[in-house]
């Protein structure tokens, strides 16, 4: 079964947190990474840019209109995912609470509908 | 009891004797055996709406089957068997259904049900503990955890459940259907927690099962305490809530009974009871289970809230109410778990103790505006006081806040008794 891990926090500037935290942040989730992939459940994890890179694409009056900008404009932000693949909801909550943002924000534990595998839709199972 | 789900649709008088029969049969099976079955067929896949469908399919099927066929040696292998095959059939035509591929994540598969072919009728596992920690699971909201208990477990019908909650019955069928379809589909899982875990999941699951009693003081919540702790073995928590719904039950009759513990704590005065209106042998029952829970070395808040109604319950036989012990015992339940209802009885007991001035001035910390317990347990101690001017409002505002009209009744006679 797979769980996609949506991180959500606070989105801090380089500047605002410090050479230190990035660093420490870094290490945090190649650990983290390395702890799920050595568990084997890892399918794929991605840190985004900040949400001031985003560009949102929306039909407004039949007309494609593409804007600056994320989707919600809140102060804690999609920050990265994490899909995993464990046999249940109790392995990932076990997966979701190692994740470094526990400690700085919110993971939200989704589980998948289906998924594409080269090009053909796959149930979740 | 009588799970409403095998109550019997309208039936040929002429068939009455047999029906009657087939019909106790299967009131007699659903008793012990409706959560059984429910968690043993929905545990595979996680479906519980699905199994109890079939398993109310099954029951249906019995009470026509029974009355001509006689009541089979084995009715809940009979059950069993009959949902079984029931699910495997919607199955099979569900995998033929979902071809289509954004609508195949339904598809779970027929093979879950494959370990039933296997399944004894004779023996058939408990995996009622597991069903009891999927309905208290953290992912599941904290307010629909006791009406997915008394559902799946006990065999309530929604409408009853939102009746006893004060709930709309349309709303509240609503929101059992999307805590289960979030159980399936999120896959929470039918196990009990390992040694690691069972700190952090045991409570929520007391706590439900302490709500099933606290919306509906009733023997199905008494029912229910004593199936868990029985389940779990030796979890002192588990027997010390059983203790204290039994413990509680035991003072059902009259009329100015008041939960533990919890909002009501130390309003009504128990020591106007009868103690011979009381159930003794539902105290005896309770002292055992509140012994079973007594090995463990820290008591948990379960256990000296329950230890709380023994006291009360032991004036049946000594004729007098221990306010020391009850002193005692309330100075833990704060330390371990202070509440309102805790901070506001240890005021009263004090009253009684040390006189009402200083019941009152423990009370003065509490300071509780909206709670109803604060404003009956500080008239009471003024009227002792002889604050007669004082009493009377005080009276007056817990009578406005009771919920319950009888309670409420009760205040406005003491309110007018002071003038």
């Amino acid at each position: 079964m797979r769980y996609t891990l949506l991180l959500h926090y606070a989105e801090m500037s380089p500047s605002e947190l410090g050479e230190e935290m990035l660093a420490e942040g870094r290490r945090a989730f190649a650990s983290y990474a390395s702890t799920l992939h050595q568990a084997g459940v890892l399918v794929s994890g991605e840190v985004l840019q900040p949400s001031a890179n985003s560009t949102t694409v929306t039909t407004v009056d039949g007309q494609v209109k593409i804007q600056d900008g994320p989707y919600a404009d809140t102060k804690e932000q999609l920050g990265g995912t994490f899909v995993i693949d464990v046999p249940d909801l109790d392995a990932a909550i076990g997966y979701a609470k190692q994740a470094p943002p526990v400690a700085w924000g919110t993971v939200e534990i989704r589980p998948g509908a289906v998924h594409v595998v080269d090009g053909t839709w796959h149930p979740n199972k | 009891m009588t799970p409403d789900a095998v109550r019997p649709a309208a039936m040929d008088k002429a068939a009455a004797a047999a029906a009657d029969q087939a019909n106790r049969a299967a009131e007699r099976v659903a008793r012990g055996a409706y959560g059984r079955l429910v968690a043993l067929l929905a545990a595979p896949a996680g479906d519980l709406a699905l199994a109890e469908d079939a398993l109310a399919a099954a029951f249906e099927r019995a009470l026509t089957t029974w009355p001509e066929a006689g009541v089979p040696d084995n009715p809940e292998g009979w059950l069993l068997t009959v949902a079984r095959n029931r699910l495997r059939d919607i199955w099979k035509s569900a995998a033929h259904r979902t071809s289509a591929p954004l609508e195949a994540a339904a598809d779970t598969g027929a093979d879950a049900y494959a370990p039933f072919d296997a399944l004894d009728p004779d023996a058939i596992p408990d995996q009622r503990l597991g069903l009891l920690f999927v309905c208290a699971h953290p992912g599941i909201d904290a307010a629909i955890r006791t009406p997915l208990m008394l559902q799946t477990v006990l065999g309530f019908e929604a409408a009853r459940i939102a009746t006893a909650l004060a709930v709309p019955p349309k709303a509240m069928a609503q929101r059992l259907v999307r805590a289960k379809r979030k159980i399936k589909d999120a896959r929470i899982p039918f196990v009990v927690p390992d040694r690691q875990a069972m700190p952090e999941r045991l409570p929520p699951v007391l706590e439900a099962v302490y709500g099933a009693y606290a919306i509906d003081r009733c023997d199905e919540a008494q029912y229910l305490a004593v199936t868990l702790a029985a389940l779990l073995g030796e979890e002192p928590e588990a027997w010390g809530l059983a203790a204290l719904v039994t413990l509680s039950l035991s003072r059902k009759n009259e009329r100015s009974f008041s939960p533990p513990g919890g909002e009501g704590a130390a309003f009504v005065p128990l020591d106007e009871q009868d103690p011979a209106s009381w159930n003794a042998e539902m105290i005896a029952e309770g002292e055992s289970y509140l012994a079973r829970a007594q090995k463990a070395a820290t008591p948990g808040r379960f256990q000296l809230e329950a230890a709380i109604q023994a006291v009360h319950c032991d004036r049946a036989r000594t004729g007098r109410t221990d306010w020391p012990a009850l002193r005692i015992l309330y100075t833990a339940l704060n330390l371990i778990e202070p509440s309102l209802g805790s901070r506001v009885a240890l005021a009263a007991v004090t009253g009684r103790i040390d006189g009402p001035d200083a019941g009152l001035a423990l009370l003065d910390e509490v300071a509780a505006e909206d709670f109803q317990p604060y404003h009956a347990t500080r008239a009471d101690l003024l009227a002792r006081a002889g604050r007669k001017a004082e009493a009377r409002p005080a009276y007056g505002r817990a009578a406005a806040l009771s919920d319950d009209p009888a309670v409420a009744r009760y205040l406005r006679t003491r309110e007018r008794a002071v003038s």
